[in-house]
Order: structure tokens, then C-alpha cells, then sequence
């Protein structure tokens, strides 16, 4: 069967004779023009004048577009209509688009951007999360609270208590191949877009909105990114809008791409978070309560920012047993771009606060962090007591930490690693080392339940291949390989039978972004569906023609078993065919079992939760803070894979994305606003070199409990959190400098790590 | 300013090309030769998404000018197959699932070839050092490692 088989990415022979397209790549019409935007170089003010004769009139330029040309919606939000394509009178962050200009080159386009004459009143601009909680600067209105149980009582009770914060940055997404798209005026007033995103549908809606036309007029084609990570599901909106309008405007082809240096000027990024803590807990270290403070910092516009900062809040348990919590979420509205959504979308920032909450007890206690880890985890799905319900109420049914933490600290020689660990630490002032353990529980559903819904389009031909489509977009991770595999596997066909093409909004209509790691459950299912029912109708067929009943029915090898009767898929194909039956159907599904009203933060927003643990081994230089990883064990829970090569292939990629995120990646944006860290000369992700040197990953031999395709799990989002264990083990090696806990902020940069040694080292 | 004219030598093609004086080899080989196969991931010479080699030397070519290219050799990922046979660098990569997303995949192959032409032995971390200049923000580069690896000893053996 396909599924389960370790296949290599469907188009990498594509890729690696370096002909794979992205949008950039598309050959396009001779007249095809190019567009840059002008920015803002304030990051809040209002416009008093601009000046744009001499973007005119610079070489190439065709036109120039301020807000008061665009025809129709002059918007790109996702949801809060709040996101000027263009700014209307007021700039609100460092690096917003003021004007649009459209050029014979790009290179045209982007240096006539620079000739404005833009001038600019300036406002107090709020950049730092104390800067708008002094401003009450926020979205909501308010704080959003979730009480379950009652924290406060439990912490004054309890026998021992600590509290403290920390700081987590932001991260660039760094797709590798910046924001891109393409519009081509059709006959008719039609627009086909072909746009680098992860959500199709919204690209069209926005599209449809700015040019004033019904959505039908509008098509979308995606057929891959180089790389999306959360940054392509709403950030790609105002280029597409941008191309269509300037292509519906001059009647010619208009393509956008973003310079790298502007992408990371213009879109968002992970928020970043500051978390205050407090927790009472037993002297054996078992946690009776917990109160959480989330900060979350989310730009100028709400985009996305409210089901991230709702996720934060959801993985403020992780993997534990918290019988009282209080958290309270602030969502904070800044001069500095509109946060989005990126790989965990607030899950990583809560989970880390959770973390921190545990580190800071086992250092408190003295007790083994791993240890004191599992007697505060959920009771195992073995455990045949009542089930232990989340802060948020849903119980939790699947729990397989406990096992997995003992297969993974044998495996990794956990206990005896630990006690080298410190028999190091005695005896080497300058280099120490450290080692920790983090578990991942990451819920799996859109938290907007209409969301968690999918279609998808196959296509038997008279000869017997098939071609299909789905909703969901294929942006590195595989999905078009793993779709293609369940299709295989329920035809019975090989995989070279089976042909999928660009993500279409003419072919799958009102698709919900690839996102929420859903890509693969949600549209593996659909394609399922639609697959049954062809199935159906050719057994049908069949038994028509062999005049027999239909039980026993097999599609395998290329073929079509009825009881002792059997035909090529192929003649089975025409034989449908010839008789006149459908071979084209739609498929659709949607998740099964939601509730959730996150207000109350009552229900089961999540249909199941997948896992992972990391154990992770890095040493410091105490003299410099450099630090290195030394060697990475990774567990994890993809329940049956659909394909194993892809699944560990997202869980490396993913964990040393985590770790970059609480380590090097550093975002700095200056008091006035401005992104000091806007290319890769001063924003460092991970390098080659900087992999561990040691990375052992293995897939949890686990099936879903619940009904998903084939009893996998989905995987995009958690492995990214077992980064997390780095973050650890590197406060592990602090602490071994002295006797405080060192109270580590993120990303956990040389700088940091100095400061905070010396912190320790003081006492 | 006016365009200037250049032959080059790609893939073992003679090309000649016109182009501005101040055009990046990267835009040339894209936009003018519809070479897509480097791609751009910075501009700046940080991310060896753009890695082609011009006269036997690894260069990033978005710090290339067009014009440079005059009367030397380049070599760009669409050379490294021999018709349908493919590199066994390309090969591995395919094998070991060693590429998510894909850009960085071309600058990648280019560049462990030029490694693999000077050391056809080369150690995990010159392996790790050479390529630090080749950003990969999907893999975490652990299979990429293993199908260099892979492939160096199979071009050994072969060799
Ligand atoms: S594009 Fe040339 S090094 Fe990044
Ligand atoms: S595979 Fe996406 S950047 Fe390497």
C-alpha cells in the first residue's frame, strides 16, 4: 500500500534539476510589469503631503498608485477590515505601504520607490509591550480571562510557591523564497492570480473585494512556496491585491515580489510574549495551581493575532495536570508590523511558559526536571481511572507521554548523560554543559471550528489515471505526496497513476488555509471521500457486468477484484466509461466532535493532540556565551505515519527551527521603530553548522485514537516545540555557574547567555 | 546607460546575452538565459540560494555582475544531469528526501559539488563548514548532510 511507504517529495526530481516553478520563475508575457511598494519610514504619524513627481517621472515607471486611486476596498486584512493595501492618511508602523508603483522591471519599480518626497507628522509611536500597557494600547477592548478551578486560593495554600517571568522574542518566518505573485487580466474582466500562499480562497476574496467583483471573477492558483511556515496565510494578500489592481488598471500582466530586505520590513512575524508566572505546588513537586499573565505583542492590525494569543492561552497547561489555573491574556496593539501566524501559531510562546514554570520548580526543589516532568503529566490514556480534563475542559484520552518519556530517556541515556553532565560541570570552570528534557501536547484543530472543513476534486480518465485536487497547498511539507498516496492506496493503483496539480480555487471552492499543521487530516480525508465514492460506482459497474453481489470487493495492484472475478483499474475505467457513469466526484469533510466557546475558554476545541519529547545535550562558553548543540534525541508521535521519510523530515526541519527561534534568532526593532534586523546579515537562522552534532529522531510506533486518515497525526506545527529542550538545556548549563536560577530570556543569544552566567555567578 | 554585450560559456553552451551594466549574473541567468534554476534568496550574498560556478569557483551570483561573466565558464544546476541521467548528488538528494520546499535545493547541489570536485572525501564538518553559506529553512539539513555523504561515497566507489 502507498500509504505508510517513506517516499521522497512528489516533485524532487523537479527541484533538483532546478526546474520546479515558483511564481517568480513563471514565464510571463513580454509586457508584464513589475510592482514595489513605497514605505513608510515612521512608524506612526500622519501624512501631510506626498510628493510622487519625481517616482513618475524616474525611468520605467508606468504609473503610481496612491490609496485615493484604488477602485473599490482599500483592505487586505484577513478578518478585521483594519489593513489598508495602501495607508490612508496615517502611517501606523515603520515599513507600511504608502504608495504602489508600477515599473517595465522590478529593479525600476524598487528604485523609483525610494525617489518620494513623503512627508510625515509624527505621532508617539508605541513600540514595547510596557510602552502600550502604559497606553492601554490593546485589542479586545480588554484582558481576555480564563479561570478553571480557583488558582488563587490554591497558590496561597499551597506549600511552596515561585514566580517569575520571562521575555520571549518574536521570529522571521524566512521562507526562502520571499512573498510573491502574479495577476493576469482574463477576457471579460476576470483576474487569475497565481500567488506564493497558503490560503487560495482568501486571496481570492480580497482580490474580488478590491476589484468589485464577485468572487467567480476571480481565480487563484497556488502550486507551491519555497517555504511558508504561517507567514503565506495572510501576509500574501497585499501583493496579490496589488497585482490585481494594477493589472485590471493597465490591462497588462503585473508581477510582485518582495526584496528580501522588504519582506521582513513589511510582514509579520511570531509575536513575541512576555509571560509572568506563579505556581504553588507540593514539596514532592506536584503542582496545585498556576497563574498566568500573557503579554502578547501584535502590531498595528489584529490580522491573526487573537486565535494566536487564544492558542498561547490553550497550551498554557503542555502536557500537565494543572487542577487550578487563572490566565490572562493581553493583546497589545504597537507601532511594529501585525504579528501573524507562524509554525504553532501562540502554541510555542504558551507552551514555554508552562516550561519555564516547570524548570523553575525543579531548580527549586532539586528535583530531576524529567522526573519532576512526568509526576505532573497527564494520567496515561492506560490509566483506567476518570479521565483529567484540560484547563479548558476537555479531557484528555490520548495521553502517551509516560511511555514515550521512558522509551526516550532509555534510548538517550538520560540518567547516566545527566550524571556526566555534572561530573563535567565539577571539573571545567569555563566550558559547561547542559541537558534537558521537554514533552510537547499539542491540540489539533482549528480553534475557529467552521474552519476544520475541506473539499477535494477526482477525476477518473477513460484510461485509468487519475487526476485530483484538494483544498490544501503544498508548501515544502509533502502534502501533494501524502494526498497522492491515499488516493493510490484506496485505488489500489501505483503512485505514477496519480497526478495532482496547482491548488485551484476554480477546481475546490471556499478552502480553509493549510494551516493549524491540518493540511494532510483535513484534505486526506476529503480525497477519501471522493475516492469512495467513484469506488462505489465502478463496483457497481462490475457487478452489473459479472452479474454477481457486491461484497468482497478489492482495488489493488492495478486491479479490480469482485469475489473471483477481477479487471484492470483501467478497463474497469472504461468499462464506467462506456456505460455512462461519472467518473469525476467532489469529496468533503469536516471534523467531527468540536465544541468550543472561547470566551467562557470552555469545550473540545481540539479533535485530538499529538506529542513529542526531546531531549536535548548543548555546552556554553562561559566566557563568551557561545554555545553549541551537542546532541539531539527526538521522539515523536505522528500516530500510523502516512510517510515516515516526510514525517522526520518535518521534525528535524521543525526542531531546529524551534531551537532558532530560542537561540539565535533575534529580532531588534530601535526605539524609533525600526526593524534593525531586516536580512540575513543581521537576522541568523540556523546553519549547517549549527545542526546538532548528534541528531537521533525516531516516529513513536502510536496509532490516532481517533478516526483521521489512515490513524496518522498531523505533524507540520508540533515537533517545532521540542526546540524548546535547547532553550533548557542551555538554562541547565547556566545553572550550573551557581546557585540562583537563572531566569533565562529568549532567544537565548550569546549576549543573554553572558548576562545571565554572570547573574548566577554573582549570585 | 547602454546595454553592454557579453558571450559566456553555460553548461557548455556558447551564449551571448546583452545587458545592463549594473544587472546581477543572477538576473541574467533568469530573466535574459531563463536559467530559473538559482534563485534568489537575499540579494546580498548571505543565503547561496544563488550559488552558480563561474570559472571553476563557487560564486553566490547575485554579487556577480552580468558582465563579469564575459569569456568565462559557468556551470548553474541545470548542467549538473547528463540528459536524463541524473548527478548521483542529485540522485541522493531525491533518496534521502533531503529537500522540503526546494530552494535551496539547486544552490545546495551546486555548491557540494564544487566541495565534492576538491575533496571527494570530505569529513561531516567540512561538509557542515562548506555549506554554512547555503541557508535551508525547512530541513534542519540532517538529511541534506546524509545524501552528500551518500553520494561522495558512491562517487568514490564509481571513480
Ligand atoms: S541570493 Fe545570492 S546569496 Fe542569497
Ligand atoms: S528545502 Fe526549503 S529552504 Fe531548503
Amino acid at each position: 500500500m502507498s500509504v505508510k511507504a517513506p517516499l521522497p517529495h512528489d516533485t524532487a526530481g523537479l527541484h533538483v534539476a532546478g526546474s520546479a516553478r515558483y511564481i517568480d520563475d513563471i514565464p510571463v508575457p513580454a509586457n508584464c510589469l513589475h510592482l514595489a511598494f513605497g514605505l513608510s519610514n515612521e512608524a506612526r504619524g500622519v501624512i501631510t503631503g506626498a510628493d510622487l513627481s519625481a517616482v513618475r517621472a524616474a525611468p520605467g515607471v508606468i504609473t503610481v498608485l496612491k490609496a485615493t486611486d484604488l477602485p473599490h476596498e482599500n483592505d487586505v486584512s484577513a478578518a478585521a477590515h483594519d489593513e489598508p493595501l495602501l495607508a490612508q492618511g496615517e502611517v501606523f508602523y515603520h515599513g507600511q505601504p504608502i504608495f504602489l508603483v508600477v515599473a517595465t522591471s522590478h529593479l525600476a519599480a524598487r528604485k523609483a520607490a525610494r525617489l518620494a518626497n513623503i512627508t510625515i507628522s509624527k505621532r508617539p509611536a508605541i513600540i514595547t509591550i510596557d510602552e502600550a500597557l502604559s497606553a492601554n494600547s490593546r485589542f479586545e477592548g480588554e484582558a481576555l480571562v480564563w479561570n478553571n478551578g480557583d488558582a488563587e486560593t490554591a497558590l496561597n495554600t499551597a506549600p511552596r510557591n515561585v514566580e517569575g517571568s520571562i521575555e520571549i522574542g518574536g521570529q522571521e518566518h524566512f521562507y526562502l523564497e520571499s512573498q510573491a505573485a502574479l495577476a493576469q487580466p482574463q477576457e471579460n474582466g476576470d483576474m487569475l492570480i497565481n500567488s506564493s500562499t497558503q490560503h487560495p480562497t482568501e486571496i481570492q476574496h480580497k482580490v474580488a473585494e478590491a476589484l468589485g467583483k464577485p468572487m467567480h471573477s476571480v481565480r487563484v492558483e497556488s502550486r507551491r512556496m519555497g517555504g511558508g511556515f504561517g507567514g503565506k496565510e495572510s501576509q500574501g494578500n497585499a501583493l496579490a491585491v496589488a497585482c490585481a489592481v494594477a493589472a485590471s488598471q493597465t490591462g497588462q500582466p503585473c508581477k510582485m515580489r518582495y526584496d528580501r530586505d522588504d519582506d521582513m520590513v513589511i510582514t509579520g512575524k511570531r509575536h513575541d510574549f512576555r509571560i509572568n508566572y506563579r505556581a504553588g505546588f507540593t514539596k514532592d513537586g506536584k503542582i496545585l495551581g498556576v497563574e498566568f499573565v500573557h503579554y502578547a505583542r501584535c502590531g498595528w492590525a489584529a490580522d491573526l493575532s487573537l486565535p494566536v494569543a487564544d492558542r498561547a492561552m490553550l497550551h498554557a497547561d503542555n502536557a500537565y495536570y494543572v487542577p487550578a489555573m487563572r490566565i490572562e491574556s493581553h493583546r497589545l496593539k504597537t507601532n511594529t508590523t501585525s504579528a501573524t501566524a507562524y509554525r504553532g501559531f501562540g502554541g510555542p510562546q504558551g507552551m514555554l511558559g508552562m516550561e519555564r514554570v516547570m524548570d523553575h520548580i525543579a531548580h527549586e526543589l532539586k528535583l530531576d526536571p524529567a522526573e519532576l516532568r512526568q509526576r505532573n503529566f497527564y494520567a496515561s490514556q492506560k490509566d483506567t481511572g476518570p479521565k483529567q480534563r484540560t484547563h479548558y475542559n476537555q479531557k484528555v484520552t490520548d495521553f502517551e507521554l509516560h511511555e514515550m518519556l521512558e522509551r526516550l530517556t532509555d534510548t538517550a541515556q538520560y540518567a547516566a548523560r545527566k550524571k556526566a553532565v555534572s561530573d563535567w560541570n565539577a571539573n571545567n570552570d569555563i566550558l559547561k554543559k547542559g541537558l534537558a528534557f521537554s514533552p510537547l501536547k499539542f491540540g489539533i484543530s482549528f480553534t475557529l471550528s467552521h474552519l476544520n472543513q475541506a473539499g477535494a476534486l477526482v477525476h477518473i480518465y477513460q484510461d485509468g489515471s487519475v487526476h485530483l485536487n484538494h483544498g490544501g497547498t503544498e508548501m515544502g511539507q509533502g502534502l501533494n505526496q501524502k494526498i497522492a498516496q491515499v488516493a493510490a492506496s484506496e485505488f489500489g493503483l501505483p503512485m505514477e497513476r496519480i497526478r495532482i496539480t496547482a491548488t485551484d480555487t476554480a477546481k475546490v471552492p471556499n478552502t480553509s488555509a493549510t494551516a493549524a499543521s491540518s493540511g494532510s487530516d483535513l484534505n486526506g480525508m476529503a480525497v477519501k471521500n471522493a475516492c469512495n465514492k467513484l469506488k462505489k460506482r465502478i463496483i457497481r459497474i462490475l457487478s452489473n457486468h459479472w452479474e454477481t453481489t457486491q461484497s468482497d470487493v478489492i482495488f489493488t495492484d492495478g486491479m479490480v477484484q469482485i469475489g473471483h472475478h477481477s479487471m484492470s483499474f483501467d478497463a474497469a475505467a472504461r468499462l464506467a466509461y462506456e456505460s455512462r457513469v461519472s467518473l469525476s466526484a467532489t469529496g468533503f469533510y469536516r471534523t467531527p466532535k468540536l465544541s468550543w466557546d472561547r470566551l467562557k475558554g470552555r469545550g473540545r476545541p481540539f479533535y485530538y493532540f499529538a506529542y513529542g519529547a526531546a531531549i536535548t545535550e548543548v555546552v556554553i562558553d562561559t566566557l563568551t556565551g557561545e554555545n553549541r548543540i551537542l546532541r539531539t534525541d527526538i521522539l515523536h508521535d505522528a500516530g500510523t505515519s502516512l510517510n515516515p521519510a516526510l514525517d522526520i523530515g518535518q521534525v528535524e526541519g521543525a526542531y531546529v527551527q524551534g531551537a532558532g527561534w530560542l537561540t539565535m534568532e533575534e529580532l531588534v526593532w530601535d526605539t524609533s521603530g525600526r526593524l534593525q534586523t531586516h536580512a540575513p546579515s543581521t537576522y541568523k537562522i540556523p546553519t549547517c553548522a549549527d545542526r546538532p552534532d548528534v541528531f537521533n529522531v525516531a516516529l513513536w510506533p502510536g496509532e490516532n485514537r481517533e478516526n483521521t486518515i489512515y490513524r496518522s497525526k498531523a505533524v507540520g506545527e508540533p515537533p517545532f516545540m521540542l526546540g524548546i529542550s535547547a532553550f533548557l538545556a542551555l538554562s541547565d548549563a547556566i545553572a550550573a555557574c551557581g546557585e540562583i536560577y537563572p531566569a533565562l530570556d529568549a532567544p537565548a543569544t550569546p549576549e543573554r547567555i553572558l548576562k545571565a552566567v554572570n547573574r548566577v555567578r554573582l549570585g | 546607460m547602454s546595454n553592454i554585450h557579453v558571450t559566456t560559456t553555460v553548461n557548455g553552451d556558447s551564449v551571448e546575452f546583452l545587458c545592463d551594466p549594473r544587472e546581477t549574473l543572477l538576473d541574467v541567468l533568469r530573466d535574459r538565459l531563463t536559467l530559473t534554476g538559482a534563485k534568489e534568496g537575499c540579494g546580498t550574498g548571505d543565503c547561496g540560494a544563488c550559488s552558480v560556478m563561474l570559472d571553476g569557483r563557487l560564486v553566490s551570483s547575485c554579487l556577480v555582475l552580468g558582465a563579469e561573466a564575459e569569456g568565462k565558464t559557468i556551470e548553474t544546476v541545470e548542467g549538473m544531469a547528463n540528459g536524463e541521467e541524473l548527478h548521483p548528488l542529485q540522485r541522493k538528494i531525491i533518496e534521502h528526501a533531503a529537500l522540503q520546499c526546494g530552494v535551496c535545493t539547486p544552490g545546495i547541489l551546486v555548491a557540494a559539488k564544487a566541495l565534492l570536485e576538491k575533496n571527494p572525501d570530505p569529513s561531516e564538518s567540512e561538509i557542515r563548514f562548506w555549506l554554512a553559506g547555503n541557508l535551508c529553512r525547512c530541513t534542519g539539513y540532517d538529511k541534506i548532510i546524509r545524501a552528500i555523504q551518500d553520494a561522495a561515497a558512491e562517487m568514490r566507489g564509481a571513480a
